[in-house]
């Protein structure tokens, strides 16, 4: 186990003691559901319910419920599988790249933000599915399993069927991480429970006895795992980015796209780990293990991230002037000044100016103020895959073809579906599921505490 | 075993003892099979057992479910000349009104289902226009008469002629009415049918009537005729409003013979140059190479100047004429005009019998009688008489008619009087008609004796004095329908079939071989004489036509057109032709009010993406209201308005479609006016509509690896004028972009299809486009989805308007440029038609991204579909830059939803679909297959023969209907194919190379290496820029 020198500021608060790490995390899944849960959760599986009506509609009628056309393919359902995924980057950097980096303040963070990654891909991975024609047997197609058809295989050249490896391997490996993580946690709430509850978690607990063995395997499991995750947080989205940067599409036929997409995954995963943490915090009363501090160091993530972004805009600006492709050369054009101008500038405000206020030590250790960015900088991401996607589609190279895209009632309600699926999940861990990482977190509590002092 | 016993054998193997068979002799089957899966030999383990039970208890529930009943009757006695899966062709006649095309007629077990041209015919030229190549479906419309009626009620024929035979006998006065009729057999059963009743007079008109020609031509020759025009002859053509590439006269032909003047090659670098004088925005208008906006009221005093201007150089004496502001493209005309005198040739579209004097003038003096004109080879489709039928409906009104017959005509829609012709049939004691539905005028009258369709008849035609063209049913009558034509020779007494009527007439003349004559006939489908043209002299009185010419004008003139779809309307209910984009405007499922850009700006006309305002348009007393659409071209001052719509009993598929056109008709001096040059308004009504169209962006903006085009006269210097070559940087220098590839390529052993479009010959007239949606089981998906920008055409006609004024503005940058190009509104624009359809690239973009490889290549170039494998991502359409493939957005057939896809949404419609192509499901791409179909059966028959498939042999359906062969499909690994020759394709180094410096690929610069060229478009006007 970890050990914490004496002279560095305390990373938990308050003088909490091992005992009180216990107490505070455990109380929450121990206590009748709070009020303010229940109506957050009646609200979630309001938003599921409707959501899936509009799913419904969607498989029963066809994608032609969808205001896509023949010259736009994709337009929110994939926008909105990269925006998921994006999310979900953050988590999988906190456990793993900043556990191998032996940054210990991720400790209080990391079990939530993990479990937002593992929602975020679940929500992620109803686009692809639900996107195809016909994914009643898309879904077993675009595995490689053996079939009845000879020798016919998937097709390797597609960047959809690398997604696929991607995403898959991306969400087993996640899961794993998370689920043994929590292991040590289960067991410590079965040691305080009774009755059924006892039995539940300790299934969940796998047997878990804390013998200094256990212990040792525990932790190199996570460091196994977490040099397993690190290369995935790289090559997930770049990946992702493939199914743009590999097409002929001006726009879309970009080189830029692999290092571009990982930092705007990095920088909207940062985002949404801090509009979910500050609610928590609130809520459950965390404030003394995940501070100002945490907010700070993420909020510089943020400012980081989007200036890589922000940079990544402006060279695809100056690259599509300076190579003197006439398609190329439109299509940002009509970035800037076409018809979508309004998402490009939306996304240009969002994702480029906004975290730049993060300079401000006021402003990046203000809550108010880290909350309401932290809530634009995913709205500027959403808008930033929606301009690559459908700015780059609607107007290509035959202008016979140029055409505009309107959303259409089912292409929000399965957007507020994957909403629905992640708060109700979300919901649920926070319920259920200790939040914070009781075992690690005990770990840099200072031995000798104001309240031990005394 | 004891020696005793006597020994068996079953082979020679087994006697011998043959170890490989002992091996396998106790298995009940010897070969392998995998059933056992690994455990060969050792028997079913518990595991396959389970496994086996599982599936049988699966197979079992499953065929336990009730399987859909199909009514697929086999044949009890199979028809001699009917094979399953064989297809049978029969030569016969298309006339619709006095639309003629003689045709092929492909049939499958008896059904027919697809029309193409008959290349023996000189009249039609072996094209075909999207009405014929529609009618197919018409066929097979739903709402056609299932059998006679009397008054509302069913009865049978026999009754019905009774009934029929009373009436004519008693009711007096009888009037037929009927479009223009040139078939002699019908002709002569009409002529039976007023011998036996003398009071039936007979009255032909026509939607849009060429009276104005055939009485100029009585006045200038003596004959009340309406000539033949070669415009395969004319070096210079000038047409006033006459749209003979699109619905003026024999446009089939004419597109043909136009295209002839246009195509270019090493031996004949020249080509013809054609004028155009017009209001609306015609596709003549379009191809022309001079085209200049005039009112309508204009056009008398531009023909009266080019006639002074052609007679000054004639030495002929000049007539009055007012003055022109403007004379310089007119000065130019008459120029080209007498410089290619005897190849020349004036055209008007004007119903103004004094306009054509002038006209027949014109060419008299530039020699065209003898040359491009021939009067003794007169046009049959066009007779009818305006002022009998206007008479005729006064005097219907006044009582003096006791009977009507219709025969196969709609005049209460069709006819600018129609509104008091319905009143006036009610003072009718009996009335009739052979409409094969209950449209607007049927739905009038008592009897009711529908005629059959035309794939269901026998007859003969004489579109052009002595070139005849034969009707044969293709399948037996579908209804109880009887063929007018014996519905005739019935009433007038005569028992005789219409067959036997029609043989007997034919068969009289023939000495020797009757029945060979006959069979010869019916497989050719045409039998052409030509009759000797004589001396025509020119007599008529043109100071007295130069005096009657009408040129007065108003501030905003009407000019009602027939557009290039629908037509005239009798074929509105056929969802092809309601889907078919206007060439022009690529609006669907509507007409509208074309307005200049001008007149919008004037008018405070919001637009938005397809949406725009309704207007109302003020005609004299009427008023309607329809969309408003700017339409760049459309002469200052004009507005213009289709035909064809706004049917209200037609059927549900082109019931309320639009606005009816024909009221506005209005008729001077007797003779129908298609332009109203006053009293016509045109007021805002602020209430927004949607138009949808298939295509938004107006022009290539600029372009060039989408669009390529110069002038001849570059042309002639260098024959790769105008052509973009795109070069690549590597780093050994400049490459040709196909020069550089990832890719190994594939390999061709056998066969390599390609593709040829001449930019220049295509006309943009869209028959390719309804071909390619009834040989493919194209669905039609209703307005609201093709608002929704999905339509499902395999093959478009994209449309560009392009303008010569050098729009960069070097101030404004780029920002500025684009903003500019992106405006097509030019008050005169150039337009370019460029057919777009899957380029079956060699390097496809859409084949490296489908994840579950359902397009892939064909060993013989072809981009392919398996449709049952696709899932559905979309990312091949995403990834196509010619945005070709079209999604199956919804389930198109068996579904409520799309009831106007009446090919798949009913069993009588059903019977025209392909059963070569599959019927595609929902969530599934698909797109052009270069007629993959028609490929393996060209090849099929090929190998049945044990040769290989000669060059025309196999052609796509678009190629196959292209009025002006600017279409050539072939095989590019055939030296001496057709396309292999204009490509001039030799052996490189890289494989085979195009020298031919015309031809291009649209985005070359992307190197997906397509199999299909374009030929650069070569417009034959004077280089203005002197650069």
């Amino acid at each position: 186990m970890h050990a914490e020198a004496v002279v560095r500021k305390p990373l938990v608060t308050g003088g909490k003691t091992v005992h009180d790490v216990t107490d505070d995390i455990c109380k929450r899944v121990e206590e009748k559901p709070a009020k303010s849960w229940l109506l957050a959760m009646a609200i979630s599986l309001g938003l599921l319910t409707f959501g899936a009506y509009a799913v419904f509609r969607l498989v029963w009628d066809g994608i032609g419920s969808w205001g896509l056309n023949k010259t736009v393919g994709w337009a929110w359902d994939i926008t909105n599988f990269v925006w998921w995924v994006g999310i979900g980057h953050a988590g999988t950097l906190i456990s793993a790249i900043l556990l191998l980096f032996r940054q210990r303040w991720r400790m209080s963070i990391n079990r939530a933000a993990e479990a937002m990654t593992i929602f975020a891909v679940i929500c992620a991975l109803q686009f692809p599915l639900l996107h195809m024609g016909r994914p009643w047997i898309g879904a077993l197609w675009a595995l490689p399993l053996p079939n009845t058809y000879g020798s016919l295989w998937v097709n390797f050249n597609s960047p959809l069927l690398w997604d696929v490896f991607a995403i898959s391997t991306y969400f087993s490996v996640s899961l794993v991480f998370w689920y043994i993580g929590l292991i040590p946690d289960f067991a410590t709430i079965r040691d305080r429970a009774t009755g059924l509850r006892q039995k539940i978690y300790g299934t969940l607990s796998f047997g878990w006895d804390g013998a200094a063995k256990t212990w040792s395997r525990y932790e190199t499991v996570a460091l196994v795992l977490a040099g397993l995750a690190t290369p995935l947080v790289l090559s997930v989205h770049t990946i992702v980015s493939f199914d743009f940067a590999t097409s002929v599409i001006p726009g879309w036929h970009t080189t830029i796209f692999p290092p571009y997409f990982v930092a705007g995954a990095i920088f909207s995963g940062f985002a949404m780990v801090l509009t979910l943490l500050l609610v928590t915090r609130k809520v459950y009363k965390l404030e003394d293990y995940i501070t100002m501090e945490h907010m700070e160091l993420m909020n510089i993530i943020i400012m980081v991230t989007g200036s890589i972004v922000g940079v990544a805009y402006i060279t695809e600006l100056f690259i599509a002037w300076y190579s003197g492709v006439e398609g190329e050369q439109y299509a940002f054009l009509n970035r800037v000044s076409g018809p979508y101008a309004w998402a490009y500038w939306s996304m240009m405000t969002c994702n480029v100016i906004s975290p730049q206020l993060f300079w401000f030590k006021k402003i990046r250790t203000n809550i108010a103020a880290t909350f309401v960015i932290s809530i634009i900088v995913n709205i500027g991401m959403w808008f930033e895959r929606f301009v690559i996607i459908v700015t780059s589609l609607h107007r290509d190279f035959l202008p016979s073809s140029w055409a505009m895209f309107y959303p259409t009632w089912v292409d929000m309600g399965v957007y507020i579906f994957t909403f629905g699926l992640f708060f109700t999940l979300f919901f649920l861990f926070a319920k259920f599921f200790p939040v914070i990482n009781m075992a690690e977190v005990k770990s840099i509590v200072k031995a000798t505490g104001e309240k031990t002092d005394k | 075993m004891k020696e005793t016993k006597k020994q068996y054998w079953k082979g020679l193997e087994e006697l011998t003892k043959n170890p490989e068979f002992e091996k396998n002799a106790e298995k009940e089957f010897p070969e392998y099979l995998p059933i056992n899966g690994e455990s060969e030999g050792t028997g079913a383990s518990r595991r396959d057992f389970l496994k086996l039970m599982g599936f049988g208890v699966a197979a079992a529930s499953l065929a336990a479910c009730e399987t859909p009943v199909r009514k697929a009757i086999p044949y009890l006695n199979k028809p001699a000349d009917v094979d399953p899966g064989i297809p049978n062709y029969y030569a016969t006649t298309y006339v619709n009104g006095n639309d003629y095309c003689s045709v092929v007629v492909k049939t499958r077990e008896g059904r027919p289902i697809k029309v193409a041209g008959n290349k023996l015919s000189s009249v039609s030229g072996g094209g075909t226009s999207s009405q014929v190549e529609a009618s197919v479906l018409s066929l097979y419309d739903k709402e056609r008469l299932k059998g006679p009626e009397l008054d509302g009620k069913s009865v049978s024929w026999a009754d019905l002629d009774k009934e029929v035979a009373k009436q004519l006998a008693s009711a007096g006065k009888i009037a037929l009415i009927s479009n223009s009729v040139f078939s002699p057999s019908t002709l002569a059963a009409i002529d039976q049918l007023k011998s036996k009743y003398a009071g039936i007079e007979h009255i032909q008109y026509d939607q849009v009537s060429f009276s104005g020609i055939l009485s100029a031509n009585e006045k200038s020759f003596g004959s009340r005729v309406v000539p033949s025009y070669d415009f395969s002859k004319a070096d210079t053509i000038v047409s006033f409003d006459a749209d003979f590439l699109g619905n003026w006269l024999n446009h089939t032909l004419h597109s043909k013979q136009f295209a002839q003047t246009r195509r270019l090659s090493d031996k004949k670098k020249t080509m013809s140059r054609l004028y155009s004088f017009e209001s609306n925005l015609s596709l003549t208008g379009s191809n022309a190479d001079y085209r200049s906006g005039i009112k309508p009221s204009e056009q008398a005093t531009y023909v009266a100047n080019l006639y002074n201007l052609i007679a000054a150089k004639a030495g002929a004496s000049k007539v009055s004429a007012p003055k022109l502001a403007d004379t310089a493209v007119l000065t130019k005309a008459a120029n080209d005009l007498w410089a290619s005198k005897e190849k020349s040739l004036v055209v008007s579209g004007s119903n103004d019998e004094n306009v054509q004097v002038i006209i027949n003038a014109i060419n008299n003096l530039l020699g065209c009688y003898s040359s491009t004109i021939d009067l003794a080879a007169s046009v049959n489709t066009r007779k009818g008489n305006d002022t009998q039928m206007v008479n005729f409906i006064k005097s219907l009104n006044a009582g003096n008619y006791g009977g009507v017959l219709f025969f196969n005509c709609n005049p209460v829609y069709d006819h600018a009087l129609g509104s008091k012709l319905a009143e006036g049939l009610k003072k009718a004691k009996f009335t009739l008609s052979t409409s094969d539905r209950k449209d607007e005028t049927t739905s009038l009258v008592k009897a009711l004796a529908p005629d059959s369709h035309y794939l269901e008849s026998w007859n003969d035609f004489e579109a052009v004095a002595g070139k005849f063209s034969f009707s044969q049913p293709t399948i037996s009558p579908l209804f109880d329908t009887r063929q007018a034509g014996e519905s005739f020779l019935a009433w007038a007494g005569n028992s005789t079939s219409y067959y036997d009527f029609l043989k007997n007439k034919w068969s009289a003349g023939q000495s020797g071989d009757a029945q060979g004559f006959w069979d010869k006939t019916l497989q050719d489908g045409v039998i052409e004489n030509t009759i000797e043209a004589s001396a025509a002299t020119f007599s008529a009185d043109l100071n007295a036509a130069a005096k009657g010419l009408s040129t007065t004008g108003s501030d905003i003139e009407l000019v009602v057109y027939e557009n290039y779809s629908v037509g005239n309307g009798t074929q509105a209910n056929n969802p092809w032709l309601q889907e078919m984009p206007d060439p022009i405007t690529k609006a669907v499922w509507d007409n509208y009010l074309t307005i200049s850009p001008a007149m919008a700006n004037e008018l405070g006309l919001e637009l938005g993406d397809m949406k725009t305002q309704l207007v109302t348009l003020t005609v004299g007393n009427q008023t309607v209201k329809l969309p408003a659409l700017v339409q760049p071209g459309q002469a200052k001052g004009t507005v213009g308005v289709a035909i064809g719509f706004g049917r209200t009993k037609a059927g549900k598929v082109a019931n309320g479609v639009g606005v009816n056109a024909y009221p506005l008709i209005s008729y001077k001096s007797g003779a129908q006016n298609l332009n109203v040059t006053s009293g016509v308004k045109v007021e805002m009504s602020g209430e927004e509509y949607r138009i949808a169209q298939t295509q938004t962006h107006q022009t290539y903006m600029g372009r060039e690896n989408v669009i390529q085009e110069s002038i001849l006269s570059k042309y002639q210097k260098d024959a790769s004028a105008g052509r973009s070559q795109p070069m690549i940087s590597t780093y050994s220098g400049k490459e040709k972009p196909g020069a550089i590839s990832l890719w190994s390529g594939h390999e061709y052993p056998n066969h390599h299809w390609g593709m040829t479009i001449d930019l220049n010959s295509c006309t943009g007239c869209g028959a390719c486009t309804v071909s390619c949606q009834a040989e493919n089981n194209v669905p039609v998906v209703g307005k609201e989805e093709v608002l929704n920008r999905r339509e499902m055409t395999w093959l478009r006609i994209d449309r560009y308007y392009s303008f010569d004024e050098e729009i960069v503005d070097s101030k404004g940058g780029a920002l500025a440029k684009n903003a500019a190009m992106e405006v097509a509104a030019a008050e005169n624009p150039e337009v370019t038609f460029q057919p777009m359809m899957c380029q079956q690239c060699n390097n496809a973009p859409c084949e490296t991204v489908c994840p579950v490889a359902a397009t892939n290549h064909s060993t013989e170039g072809l981009n392919q579909m398996a449709y049952n494998r696709c899932i559905g991502t979309r990312y091949c359409a995403n990834n196509c830059p010619y945005k070709v493939r079209r999604f199956n957005w919804f389930k198109y057939h068996d579904n409520d939803q799309f009831a106007e896809n009446t090919s798949m949404n009913n069993d009588l419609g059903k019977m025209v679909l392909n059963p070569d192509v599959t019927v595609r499901s929902r969530g599934v791409m698909e797109k052009c297959s270069f007629c993959v179909q028609r490929i393996q059966a060209g090849k099929l028959g090929a190998k049945m023969e044990g040769r290989r498939p000669v060059d025309g042999e196999i052609t796509s359906a678009c190629a196959a209907s292209c009025p002006s062969e600017a279409i050539v499909f072939g095989d590019m690994k055939d030296p001496n194919s057709r396309i292999s020759q204009m490509l001039k394709l030799e052996e490189g180094e890289n494989g085979p190379e195009v020298k031919e410096p015309r031809a291009y690929h649209v985005l070359e610069e992307l190197s997906v290496k397509p199999n299909v060229w374009y030929f650069t478009k070569i417009r034959n006007k004077e280089n203005e820029k002197q650069g």
